[in-house]
């Protein structure tokens, strides 16, 4: 049996953020202050997936990835699976074997220890695990303002571990306290006190104090905490009953500036918690969901790679607020308006089909005769009119700049206006791009923009995605 | 190529121009019947089921195409055709009219441009998604894509881009059949809503009915018709690469326009056009769009225009008078009936019979349409005999 562990891991939080005071209207709420993290209209838990996975899978052999997990609740098709979606937009591999997990909060964990029994087994050299939410609440509920989106992965494989799994209880639960049937156009919930009580804090005690008296370790024995929570009251609780010092024990679960999200929540709350770690710290990781789990996390030497990266930390500092809430209402096509985005006949399946190499991997192609590089595909060369003499290039990973742009009030943006561009990639491709997560006042020619995958549009009911550019934010930033 | 094969051969001798508009209470067929009956007056053509040999048309967006032409003005039993290049559609229906001609199998020819965009229940031109790249985009986020580097290299402003704007509107009162009749200020243009930067309201053409009709015969045969007939002296249309996608685009220029005058002025003889061409309807579906056209027909030096703007070289009265009628911004751009539309302008400034807008001893005037992402553009020169 081979030591499976956490390899790489990558986080990825939208840029924009709600104040639960908007939420609420002004009128005084419980649950708390401060903010939640919202996605852009162009983002859903797949688009949030492909960001935090290629966080992860920075500097890692794509070929040697060979199981993808998807976790959400919240991925927009019912039929039609996401994993293979993301694997496509990273660029995998072919025979990846991909998988959603779904329906409920804890999809993550039980992905994640599908992966690692699949590294230990030896049927995976290397399994990512991605987790991605942006649940649907009732506008100005308690939901509402409870609710955060975003995404995390975790790497699981052999090589440069930075932590290992040691142990490990899951439980099963049959309970209705949070849910959402095909009918439900936003999450329901029961009774918060019983939710709380006999959901949350009942599952997730039983499943750590079995892990306790599985490894025969005692709380003092970990330095953190590290748990799905519905509230930060309700952690604090599970902690104190659980004999963890609240205070000094227990990772921040980030209400007030994340909010829960959902299916990525104990994935990013784990990432954050290494991003921070040293080397030999143990962590008790528990989750909630149709019942809880509680695994201990072991941090090796290789943790400290780590915190260099874009995680956490850096999405949390990287916010702008968006202070009109009937706008974030327009984002999530729930404010009344004369133009249907979901409506019309949507894009030809077949063409899709056709340009999912452009469209989802995003590869323009390098002439092999002149070494010019274009975009989209070609038959017949931009530059010296070879024919079909072109190999495939991945542009996702570079960088580009601006040649030229618009801002366009009259094309329909739910966030007007549409910033259009025409970007020259690194290698010289030229590509017609929407930018995105930016405002035109820092648009100019010339400007450094990296690649992300988004929703272009939503015609025919179904998220159509593609890629837009948006400015390069430094890591200090 | 031969660059003389149909250099004056083909005349006209009869054009027709329904008032543009939004044009509620008519149907194309309507237009086509108004601008083909003046057409016919003005040719002298009493029998035009005799007479009219051939139809070419030229619709971006017909109901029915050929059989609208045909059925509105009863021309069976002949060949009638159409054709689409974007913008450039009716000028490329006359240039297949002039091929009928100077090949010699027909005498007399109509090329028919129009179209109706004004019953598909928009006021612009839609956005149009197509596909997953497709994005929601606008002919204005399209031509806008060369201004900001243009503005950056040739210090070029929206202030340039206005007097344009407020030149074309002023024209545009001088012309009967013309859509819109308003003089507006530089500030105007400027203070007015943003559509795509930098193009505000007035910076874009309107939306608009229209059709236009013009008969084409051999020269031999056009003095049977009437004295004042002109001669086609070039016809062409060029295509350049999509410049959202062209690796070696300097977003500073549209190429199409640059190679199609490559290929009419070769046509022509004609080496310096600045002086040779003493008229032009340039396309004006953006300020920007007229401006770039100044350099890229070579009217102006590149990076020039903004000069010219100021000293009113293009002005009725100027040098070099562009868009005499009022252009797009004044007639609005029922796509297929705009080429044939700047043709009637161009016909009635060398007949001399160009009103209050006639341009002082005009005998070479010159026609352009651009059209596309942009990627087409047609040029018909047209002159005295």
């Amino acid at each position: 049996m081979q030591t499976a562990g956490i390899r790489s891991t990558g986080a990825y939080i939208p840029m924009l953020r709600l104040s639960l005071g908007a939420i609420s209207g002004g009128r005084k709420a419980s649950g708390g202050s401060g903010e939640r993290a919202i996605a852009y209209f162009d983002e859903d838990a797949a688009t949030m997936a492909v960001a935090a996975a290629t966080a992860c899978l920075e500097g890692i052999d794509r070929s040697q990835v060979d199981a993808l997990y998807f976790a959400s609740t919240s991925y927009p098709y019912r039929e039609k699976q996401g994993a293979a979606l993301i694997a496509k937009a990273l660029d995998l591999r072919r025979e990846v074997v991909t998988a959603d997990f779904a329906d409920s909060t804890r999809a993550a964990t039980v992905a994640l220890r599908a992966a690692v029994d699949a590294v230990r087994a030896g049927s995976a050299r290397n399994a990512l695990v991605v987790a991605a939410d942006c649940r649907p609440a009732p506008p100005r509920s308690p939901l509402e303002r409870n609710f955060g989106d975003a995404a995390a992965a975790l790497l699981v494989g052999t090589e440069e571990v930075a932590a290992v799994f040691e142990e490990q209880v899951f439980l099963a639960e049959e309970i209705i306290d949070v849910w959402r049937t095909e009918w439900d156009r936003f999450v329901r919930s029961w009774e918060e006190r019983f939710v709380v009580e006999r959901g949350y804090s009942e599952n997730v005690l039983q499943a750590i104090r079995a892990l306790l008296e599985k490894t025969g370790a005692r709380p003092q024995d970990f330095s953190k905490l590290v748990a799905y929570a519905p509230d930060a009251r309700s952690l604090a609780g599970v902690a104190r009953a659980a004999q963890f010092d609240p205070k000094t024990q227990v990772q921040d679960p980030l209400f007030g500036r994340l909010g829960n999200c959902g299916a990525a929540f104990a994935p990013i709350l784990l990432v954050a918690a290494l991003e921070q770690a040293r080397s030999g710290e143990r962590f008790l990781w528990a989750n909630y969901g149709d019942g809880a789990d509680a695994l201990v996390v072991h941090t090796t030497e290789a943790v400290q790679r780590l915190a260099k990266r874009r995680g956490v930390q850096w999405h949390l500092a990287r916010r702008r607020e968006l202070a009109d809430y009937d706008r974030y209402l327009n984002y999530r096509a729930l404010y009344p308006s004369d133009g249907d985005r979901r409506g019309g006949q949507g894009v030809s399946a077949t063409v899709h089909y056709r340009d999912r190499n452009e469209d989802i991997a995003f590869h323009g192609q390098r002439c092999r005769r002149c070494g010019t590089e274009q975009f989209p595909f070609q038959r017949v060369c931009f530059q010296c009119f070879a024919r079909d003499d072109f190999e495939e290039i991945r542009l996702a990973d570079r960088q580009g700049k601006v040649m030229s742009f618009t801002f366009d009030y009259f094309a329909g943006s739910p966030d007007p206006p549409l910033i259009v561009t025409t970007i020259e990639v690194e290698g010289g491709a030229r590509v017609y791009l929407q930018m995105t997560d930016a405002v035109p006042e820092e648009v100019k020619l010339d400007l450094p923009v990296e690649f992300t995958f988004r929703k272009i549009h939503e015609y025919g009911g179904t998220p159509n995605y593609f890629w837009k550019c948006t400015p390069v934010r430094s890591i200090g930033w | 190529m031969n660059p003389e094969a149909i250099r004056d051969k083909v005349a006209i001798v009869g054009m027709g121009c329904c008032k543009f508009g939004e044009n509620w209470d008519k149907a194309p067929e309507d237009m086509i019947v108004e601008a083909a009956f003046e057409a016919y007056e003005d040719a002298g053509i009493d029998e035009p089921q005799k007479q009219i040999e051939a139809v070419f048309c030229g619709a971006v967006y017909p109901s029915k195409g050929t059989a609208e032409v045909a059925d509105a003005l009863k021309l069976f039993g002949r060949p009638v055709s159409m054709v689409q290049n974007y913008c450039a559609t009716g000028t490329d229906a006359l240039r297949f009219g002039v091929f009928a001609i100077a090949c010699g199998m027909y005498d007399t020819v109509m090329v028919v441009g129009f179209d109706k965009p004004k019953d598909r229940g928009v006021s612009g031109p839609s956005a149009v998604t197509t596909g997953v790249r497709g994005l929601p985009m606008t002919p204005a986020g399209w031509f806008a894509l060369c201004a900001a580097r243009y503005f950056e290299t040739y210090g070029a402003s929206r202030e340039d881009l206005a007097k344009i704007a407020v030149k074309n509107h002023h024209n545009g009162t001088l012309a009967p059949k013309s859509m819109i009749k308003k003089e507006i200020t530089v500030q105007d243009v400027l203070q007015a809503p943003i559509i795509s930067w930098p193009f505000g309201l007035y910076d874009c053409c309107a939306q608009s009915d229209g059709a236009a009709v013009a008969i084409l015969t051999r020269r031999e045969l056009a003095k049977s018709f009437r004295d004042d007939y002109v001669l086609i002296r070039a016809i062409t249309i060029a295509l350049g690469p999509n410049p959202q996608s062209d690796p070696s685009f300097d977003f500073l220029r549209w190429k199409p326009t640059i190679y199609a005058a490559q290929d009419a002025y070769r046509q022509a003889g004609i080496a310096n056009p600045a002086k040779e061409i003493h008229v032009a309807q340039v396309h004006d579906c953006f300020t920007l769009t007229e401006l770039l056209t100044y350099e890229d027909l070579g009217f102006a030096e590149k990076g020039s225009a903004k000069e010219h703007i100021a000293a009113g070289t293009f002005e009725l009265g100027g040098e070099l008078p562009v868009n005499t009628d009022g252009g797009l911004k004044s007639f609005g751009h029922p796509t297929g009936a705009t080429g044939i539309r700047m043709l009637y302008e161009n016909y009635k400034q060398v007949q001399g019979k160009a009103g209050p807008r006639q341009v002082k001893n005009a005998t070479v005037a010159l026609s352009h349409n651009l059209g596309g992402a942009p990627q087409t553009c047609g040029i018909a020169i047209v002159t005295m005999p």
